[in-house]
Formats: structure tokens, sequence, C-alpha cells
């Protein structure tokens, strides 16, 4: 039978999520999917404020989850407009186009 | 049963978040991501934190993947164009590329050991079960303890959205060059 999940494995889900999110951010060479890998660590912080939050048993991890996502929701606002004003100068979404600013 | 839906919730949830990773059309990226906040979803149900559960939904799901979607269309790469330069899609390079691989997969390492250095808690700890999580008491101690976050928060907002709408916009001055 399957194990019964424990704080440890709710920890360790979110651990490999934002492992993943990460992989993202480092590997992909397209702005959106590196946004969007940001949207999984994102994910991946809330999910350990909720466990343990529930082993704690308080709200105020759900808040600060609630804190997480209106920030998320701005970042995505901002984020895909710049990545709209890039999109503009240069007709590509590829972080490897973008190096004016590289020393 | 619970371990069941767990076990569903988060293969689902880390499969749908490699294939984010993994995919080439950003349009499945997004879609896909859909399904890993659906998962996510599940789980916060099965956390007892039926708030944040709905607001996953309505926030996430609803409107921030919407924006993503909305802007995928908008610019209409459909393939991603490390495809023209002959270059592989994943970022799997010499120098600073393969570093960052590496380093990603030492982070999940990482965190996998030290969890396992902790030694395994009961999920309920003495005195958290009776503690209701209904939207009352988050609506109670978010207007009374985090009433000035959440008005901070509003700022930040509001700031996002002229932020969006400056960089967004088209360049008065772009017709005359």
């Amino acid at each position: 039978m399957l194990p019964e999940p424990t704080l440890n494995t709710y920890l360790a889900l979110s651990a490999v999520l934002f492992s993943i999110g990460t992989a993202g951010v480092f590997l992909r060479r397209n702005l959106i999917t590196i946004l969007l890998s940001v949207e999984v660590m994102l994910n991946a912080v809330n999910l350990t404020f909720v466990a343990v939050d529930r082993f704690l048993g308080t709200v105020d991890g759900q808040i600060i989850a609630f804190f997480v996502m209106t920030v998320a929701a701005a970042e995505a606002a901002v984020g895909l407009a710049i990545i709209i004003a890039l999109f503009r100068h240069r007709e590509s979404l590829s972080p490897d186009a973008f190096t004016s600013l590289k020393w | 049963m619970e371990a069941l839906f767990f076990w569903l919730f988060a293969g689902v949830a880390v499969g749908a978040s490699v294939l984010v990773v993994g995919q080439r059309n950003p349009m499945y990226s997004v879609l896909l991501l859909i399904v890993s906040f659906a998962a996510l979803t599940g789980l916060y149900v099965l956390l007892n934190a039926p708030f944040i559960a709905v607001v996953q939904i309505i926030i996430y799901a609803g409107a921030i993947m919407v924006l993503f979607l909305f802007v995928v269309m908008l610019l209409n790469v459909s393939k991603e164009d490390a495809t023209a330069d002959g270059q592989r899609p994943l970022r799997i390079g010499p120098g600073p590329r393969r570093f960052g691989a590496v380093l990603a997969v030492v982070l999940a390492v990482e965190l996998i050991w030290a969890l396992r250095q902790i030694a395994s808690a009961p999920f309920v700890s003495p005195g958290g079960e009776g503690v209701q999580t209904s939207v009352k008491a988050i609506g109670l101690v978010l207007f009374r303890d985090y009433a000035f976050a959440f008005e901070a928060t509003s700022v930040l907002i509001l700031v996002a959205m002229v932020g969006a709408v400056i960089l967004a916009r088209k360049d008065p001055h772009a017709k005359d060059q």
C-alpha cells in the first residue's frame, strides 16, 4: 500500500518542484518559458507554506501564500509587459538576443 | 484513501512541471502549467486549506495563466526560435549553461538530503488538529494581524498595473523615425 504522506513528504515534493523550476530558468532559451518556470518555483514555495501551516495548526502560512500569489500576479503582469516591449525591439524571445548590457 | 490522492496529485504535479520545462511550444507549456496548478489545488484541499485551493484556481489558473496565454498568442511564436539558428532548445551547451544545469541538480540533491536529516515528524502536531482554517478564520487574521501588509499589497498591485501599461505601450515617437 502507498505510504501515508507526512510533512516531510510534502516538503520533499515541494523541493522537487522547486528544482524543476530552477532547471527551467537555467536551461530554457525562451523568455516566456523562463517566466513559467518562475511560477513553478513560486508554487513550490506556496506548497511549503501551506504544508507547514497544517503541521503547526495556524493560518499564517495560508495568508503568506495568498500574498505570494498577489506578488506573482504583479510579477507576471510586469514581466509579460517587458517581454512584449523586448519582442517589439528584436523580434525574438531568446535571452541570447538581448546582450546590450553584457560586459 | 488520502495517501492515494496525495500520490496521484503529486505525480501529476511533478510530471506536468517536467513537461512545462521540457516542452518546445510555449502554448503547451502554459496549458501544462494549468494542469500542474490543478494538481496543486488538490494537494491544498488535502492539506485542509480550501481558501488557498480556490484562490489558486481563480487567480493562478484563471487570471495569470490567461495573461500568459494572451501574450503567447499575441506574439505568435509557436516554436522556440532556437531552432532557427540551429541550436538545441535546451540550453545545455558549453560553459555557464552546463554549470546552471549542474546547479539545479545539486540544489535538488541538497534539498532532499536536508529533508532526510530531520526526523520524520507526525503530520499534525499536537494541538494542530482542532484549528479551523475556514475563510472566516483566515479573514480575521488577515485583516487584523496582517492589515498593513494587505494595504501595502494594494499599492504594489497599483504600481504593477501602471508599470505594465507604460512598459507595453507603443512608443509614440516610433512613427517619426
